[in-house]
């Protein structure tokens, strides 16, 4: 049980870093972009290539982060410069990626069509982290180290990101999301801000991906099949909790709360005998509720603030 | 006239069309030629599709025109993108909502107003030093909004949000102000408070705008001149002197000389 509870807190934290990808495009730039699905794969499969190739596992996780950079980028390109809808514009760039990964892992393997890769007796983040010296010194497994690793990235996202949506361009990205029409006003260029929105968004997606791949030790090209409403039950159970919080940091660190408990709620269904195979409904029944729910709520807050303002 | 200055706005044979080459074609602006002298302030008129909109988000460049060049204080800027042409230009709305950011702060939108033109870097959005400018600034528009920096701005009202719009508007002084009936969804009481908040801005400033309005009586009260438009081209002119002994009959008068028909703008006679 108490593994159980560890390991689900472990894959909280990997996701979570996918629910702030989300978070990012879903919320930040109001944009559903569905290039995450395919996103998670590609940060699995460039990690996965890479680690067969005895790269730096931690520099796999940041080439995988770039790599999910040009993917989002390039939804972000099709959505902006070319004028297809963003939904579009996701999908195109998810159904090109599904072939994409397949060629990546296939140069591990110099076997065409490889579809998954195995990373088992492969050093990956979490060994080496174990086996480093500071790994020896707090006596540390490599569940510890999973789980120590997941909180290091977390915490250090949320760091990055909270500064980043308070610098200047950061400011635009968000103002993008909320107004287009008064950021062009203002002087913001909505394509650039848009793509680069997309790019941060699909390069945190990545890294999930880079996380999961060797946490689960094997990159598989359909993993990410149901991502986007992983991301956002993440972010909606999230919400939920703090549904009073104003500051942005807390929002973030909601997210990754938000994630964990998911993680720990699938963790034990699973563990009562639920079929595996009937996650992904339950996920999608959750965030269809909780979006009426949400939207209901802000239609009610809709109506009382209309009535009574005073002068001006 | 000879114009001894170099024309803070000049519109040469503008001319734009909506749903061109199918059978909808509307031609909107068919040839607009206007110069407007640093410091002008051209209130404009016209009755419901007379095009003036369309002028105010062709000068913007909301799209490109058809025909015609725009520039501003001697810059030709017919092929700039909307937001690089933001560098020049301070714009309000008729919709409230369309001038600001409604999830963030008012000291939020003020920062990226103040940066209108400006590279947008990695340095940080909002410094102290300029939250205490804005709060000086949010005083003069006595709402109280200086003690509110820190709200959203979706809670506020449709003439707050207006008048902080203003403000975002002129916090870079802009070379042009455009105010597309800003006043019109707002409450007379409200729209008369946010009017004159705008001769004050505009004066202290000393910039030249373009202000449409639907209402007559406004559009003789504000400003040094006065634009008429009707049918996409601009039918009447007046400044000076002229302006200035305008009442609505006479403009009604005018109105029905030049382009031959009633005037048809409902709202235009009320107020
Ligand atoms: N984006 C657009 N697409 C199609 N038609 C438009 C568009 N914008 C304006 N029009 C049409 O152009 C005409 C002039 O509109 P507008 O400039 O908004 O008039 P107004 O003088 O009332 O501001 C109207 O008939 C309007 O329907
Ligand atoms: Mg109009």
């Amino acid at each position: 049980m108490v593994d159980i509870l560890l390991s689900g807190t472990t894959q909280g934290l990997i996701w979570a870093i996918l629910a702030l990808g989300v978070y990012v495009s879903y919320r930040v730039l109001d944009i559903a972009d569905l290039t995450c699905e395919g996103c998670i794969t590609l940060g699995a499969s460039v990690t996965a290539l890479l680690l067969w190739k005895e790269v730096n596992p931690w520099l796999a996780v940041l080439i995988a982060f770039l790599a999910g950079c040009i993917a989002g980028g390039i939804t972000g390109v099709l959505h902006t410069k070319m004028k297809i809808p963003p939904i579009l514009a996701g999908i195109l760039t998810m159904i090109s990626l599904y072939s994409i990964n397949i060629h990546i892992m296939s140069i591990a393997t110099e076997k065409q069509g490889t579809a998954n890769l195995s990373l088992l007796r492969i050093d990956n983040l979490y060994t080496d982290f174990s086996s480093s010296k500071l790994g020896e010194l707090l006596n540390m497994g490599k569940t510890n180290a999973a789980l120590l690793i997941g909180v290091i990235f977390c915490v250090g996202i949320i760091a990055i990101l909270y500064w980043f949506f308070g610098t200047e361009l950061g400011s635009s990205i968000r103002a993008t999301g909320n107004n287009e029409k008064m950021c062009r006003a203002q002087g913001i260029d909505t394509d650039l801000t848009k793509i680069i929105g997309l790019a941060l968004s699909n390069g945190l997606i990545a890294v999930s991906g880079a996380l999961l791949s060797q946490y689960q030790g094997y990159s598989d090209v359909n993993m990410g099949v149901g991502s986007i409403v992983i991301g956002l039950a993440s972010i909606i159970i999230g919400e939920a909790i703090f549904a009073r919080t104003k500051r942005f940091a807390i929002m973030l660190i909601g997210i990754v709360v938000g994630s964990v408990i998911y993680r720990l709620v699938v963790s034990l269904v699973i563990f009562s005998g639920m079929p595996s195979t009937d996650l992904k409904v339950m996920t999608a029944v959750v965030v269809i509720v909780a979006l009426c729910l949400t939207s209901f709520a802000s239609k009610v807050r809709a109506k009382s603030a209309k009535g009574g303002k005073g002068n001006v | 006239m000879s114009e001894p200055l170099t024309p803070m706005l000049s519109l040469k044979g503008i001319q734009k069309s909506f749903h061109r080459g199918t059978v909808n074609q509307k031609d909107v602006l068919k040839g607009i030629d206007l110069d407007l002298a640093p410091g002008d302030f051209v209130t404009i008129i016209g009755g419901n599709g007379a095009g003036k909109s369309t002028m105010l988000n062709a000068i913007a460049g909301v799209w490109k025109v058809d025909g015609g060049t725009i520039s501003v204080d001697g810059v030709d800027v017919t092929a700039t993108s909307e937001h690089k042409r933001a560098k020049y230009l301070g714009r309000v709305f008729q919709d409230p909502n369309m001038g600001t950011a409604s999830n963030m702060q008012i000291d939020e939108n003020l920062a990226l107003a103040a940066r209108r033109g400006k590279l947008r870097t990695l340095k940080w959005g909002l410094t102290s030093g300029e939250r205490a400018s804005y709060r000086e600034q949010l005083k003069m528009l006595d709402l109280g909004l200086e003690d509110r920096m820190s709200t959203k701005v979706g809670l506020l009202s449709g003439g707050q949000r207006q008048a902080l719009t203003l403000l975002m508007a002129t916090l870079q002084r802009p070379k042009l102000l455009l105010l597309d009936e800003h006043t019109a969804a707002l409450d007379p009481k409200t729209a008369a408070k946010v009017l004159s908040l705008t001769d004050q801005l505009i004066e202290e400033n000393h910039l030249t705008a373009l202000m449409v309005t639907h209402n007559m009586r406004d559009a003789i009260a504000h400003g040094n001149r006065l634009i008429m438009m009707h049918d996409g081209h601009i039918i009447l002119d007046i400044a000076g002197e002229e302006k200035k002994k305008l009442t609505v009959e006479i403009l009604l008068e005018k109105f029905s000389q030049t382009s031959g028909s009633e005037f048809v703008n409902d709202r235009a006679l009320l107020g």
